[in-house]
């Protein structure tokens, strides 16, 4: 533990005497930070993480499970906050393949844009992503719920099973391939539903829904724009009788 | 799985820092592709007479002096030749057909890893860090470079099937992923008279590639063929003597970075190759749509 008490001591008093303990991933390995937050920062009862230097490392505060506000400056890689629970954690940049990846709950906000499969099979929590979420946001989802400021990439949402996936801009093809339970709002063009997924009517449960999620996410966006894209549910159940040449 | 690294300097001025600029970014995609690596850089074309030859041999040693004295024996004209160990540099004047085909019959331990005016081609088994102390990529200057680092999936871990794979002049690919139709797409080009070197999926595509250009297509026109030709995973990054590419696939399964600034146009599988980048914080980073193809030009 000599490199954790290493870290400790560059630990810095924060405003209103929460301490802030500060990473720098071009000095402390990846190892000594995702062990802290996973072993030693609830004790420490630390305000905030600050991790400098993340220059694209995997997994960078993968696995937590406690209520920590972890703020990396900079671009992650691979799996960041994959497998949340509790913590809030931000990415003040992009972030690579499988951001937030089964997530169970807690909040993670990439400021920049979000890589393929972002939020992938998240069970709960709200993923905010300001800028655009490429192929596969939202895949096999389960619960979370999503808010991209920008457009999603094709097959995003693709067997989504329940969770709310807010999206501002425009998706690319086959949005919402063979949904489940899972809603998706829609603001801007979408360049084509995947197969089983329909435009429906918007409620005022909707309305009300989009207007929580943009709230959550600190958007401006009029509810009134989205549209809602849900399961036809002809792919739902298995049909004995259909004709199964594919 | 297999990193690639594509770096393009716009100014002058920065072409001999090329080789220093890339180093990090090559070793950088170490877990990505720790069995072997190589690198295709476009340095300023010798004489419209010549022609330049990479040469590899091996684990044979090879004394490149007594080779060259032989060609100069047999072919008429002025040759050099630079080495590094088990590779090297060939200019000449001679015809580079003739040049080849002679290398071929007598020399069974020399490889001809790439033919043109503008590039010279490395590659070879190990670490990436080691190839790169190996043949002093530090030192390399040029215009523009396609690199890669090897995780084989499907073919065999030998110099050989190491990327970049070359076909023509000047031409060379990189690839990250895998396809699913490269010996179909071997039949359609075998009768053409088109000869293969390895059983390697990336060659298809790159024999494909120069096939199309041949033919008359230009290197946009040639890629969107390959969007109704090649099935499978990739991302494919090219180059030729004035040009780099990038394109993925339909699918975008495989990753890719593109930052542009001022000064140059890097290339990663990841954002990790590129952080150390001079200036990357002021640079415009993102990845490339797919199918989408994007070039420059030198």
């Amino acid at each position: 533990m000599a490199n954790l008490n290493q870290v400790a001591e560059r630990a810095s008093p924060a405003r209103g005497g929460a301490h802030v303990r500060e990473f720098d991933l071009s000095r402390d390995s990846l190892r000594q930070l995702n062990l802290y937050l996973h072993k030693q920062a609830v004790a420490d009862g630390v305000g905030q993480i600050r991790v400098h230097n993340p220059d694209g490392a995997h997994s960078i505060a993968c696995g937590l499970n406690a209520e920590l506000d972890v703020q990396i400056h900079g671009h992650a890689g691979y799996y960041v906050a994959g497998m949340n629970q509790h913590a809030a954690v931000t990415v003040h940049g992009n972030a690579g393949p499988g951001a937030a990846e089964n997530m169970m709950s807690g909040r993670v906000h990439v400021k920049g844009f979000a890589s393929t499969a972002a939020g992938a099979s998240a069970h709960g929590g709200l993923l905010i992503i300001d800028g655009d979420a490429s192929l596969r946001c939202g895949i096999s989802l389960k619960g979370a719920d999503i808010v991209v400021g920008g457009s999603v990439g094709s097959f995003s949402a693709f067997m989504a099973q329940a969770g709310r996936i807010v999206i501002c801009g425009d998706a690319e093809d086959a949005l919402g391939d063979s949904l489940y339970e899972a809603v998706i709002y829609v603001r801007g063009k979408v360049r084509s539903l995947g197969a089983d997924a329909r435009f429906e009517p918007m409620a005022d449960s909707d309305r009300a829904a989009v207007k929580g999620l943009l709230a959550a996410a600190g958007r401006g966006e009029d509810p009134a724009d989205f549209k809602r894209v849900a399961s036809a549910k002809s792919l739902y159940h298995w049909h004995a009788d259909a004709d199964q040449e594919y | 799985m297999c990193g690639i690294v594509g770096l393009l300097v716009k100014k002058p001025g920065l072409r001999a820092s090329l080789g220093k600029l890339m180093v990090p970014m090559l070793t950088g995609m170490t877990e990505r592709g720790p069995d072997s690596a190589g690198l295709a850089v476009y340095t300023t074309p010798v004489a419209a007479r010549q022609r330049k030859l990479s040469l590899y041999s091996g684990q044979h040693a090879i004394d490149w002096s007594a080779l060259l004295e032989r060609i100069g024996e047999v072919f008429a004209g002025e040759h050099d030749v630079v080495t590094h160990g088990n590779q090297a540099v060939l200019t000449t004047d001679a015809e580079a057909d003739a040049l080849v085909s002679w290398l071929k019959r007598n020399e069974p331990f020399v490889a001809v890893l790439s033919v043109g005016q503008s590039i010279d081609l490395y590659k070879d088994v190990g670490a990436p860090a080691d190839i790169a102390r190996r043949y002093e990529f530090e030192a390399l200057e040029g215009s523009h470079l396609v690199a890669h680092t090897r995780m084989a999936t499907e073919s065999a871990v030998t110099p050989a099937h190491a990327h970049p794979f070359t076909a023509g002049r000047d031409f060379c690919l990189v690839h990250n992923g895998s396809l699913s139709n490269p010996h179909l797409v071997r039949k359609h080009l075998e009768p053409l008279g088109i000869e293969f070197e390895t059983d390697n999926d990336t060659e298809a595509a790159c024999r494909f590639f120069e096939w199309r250009l041949r033919e008359g297509d230009d290197l946009r026109q040639a890629v969107a063929q390959g969007f109704r030709e090649l099935d499978g995973f990739y991302t494919f990054l090219m180059g030729t003597r004035n040009e780099m590419l990038i394109v993925r696939d339909a699918f975008a399964c495989k990753p890719a970075v593109i930052a542009e600034s001022d000064d140059y146009v890097a290339i990663a599988s990841e954002f990790r190759s590129l952080a150390h980048l001079p200036d990357i914080g002021h640079a415009t980073l993102f990845e490339p749509k797919p199918e989408e193809i994007y070039s420059w030009r030198i």
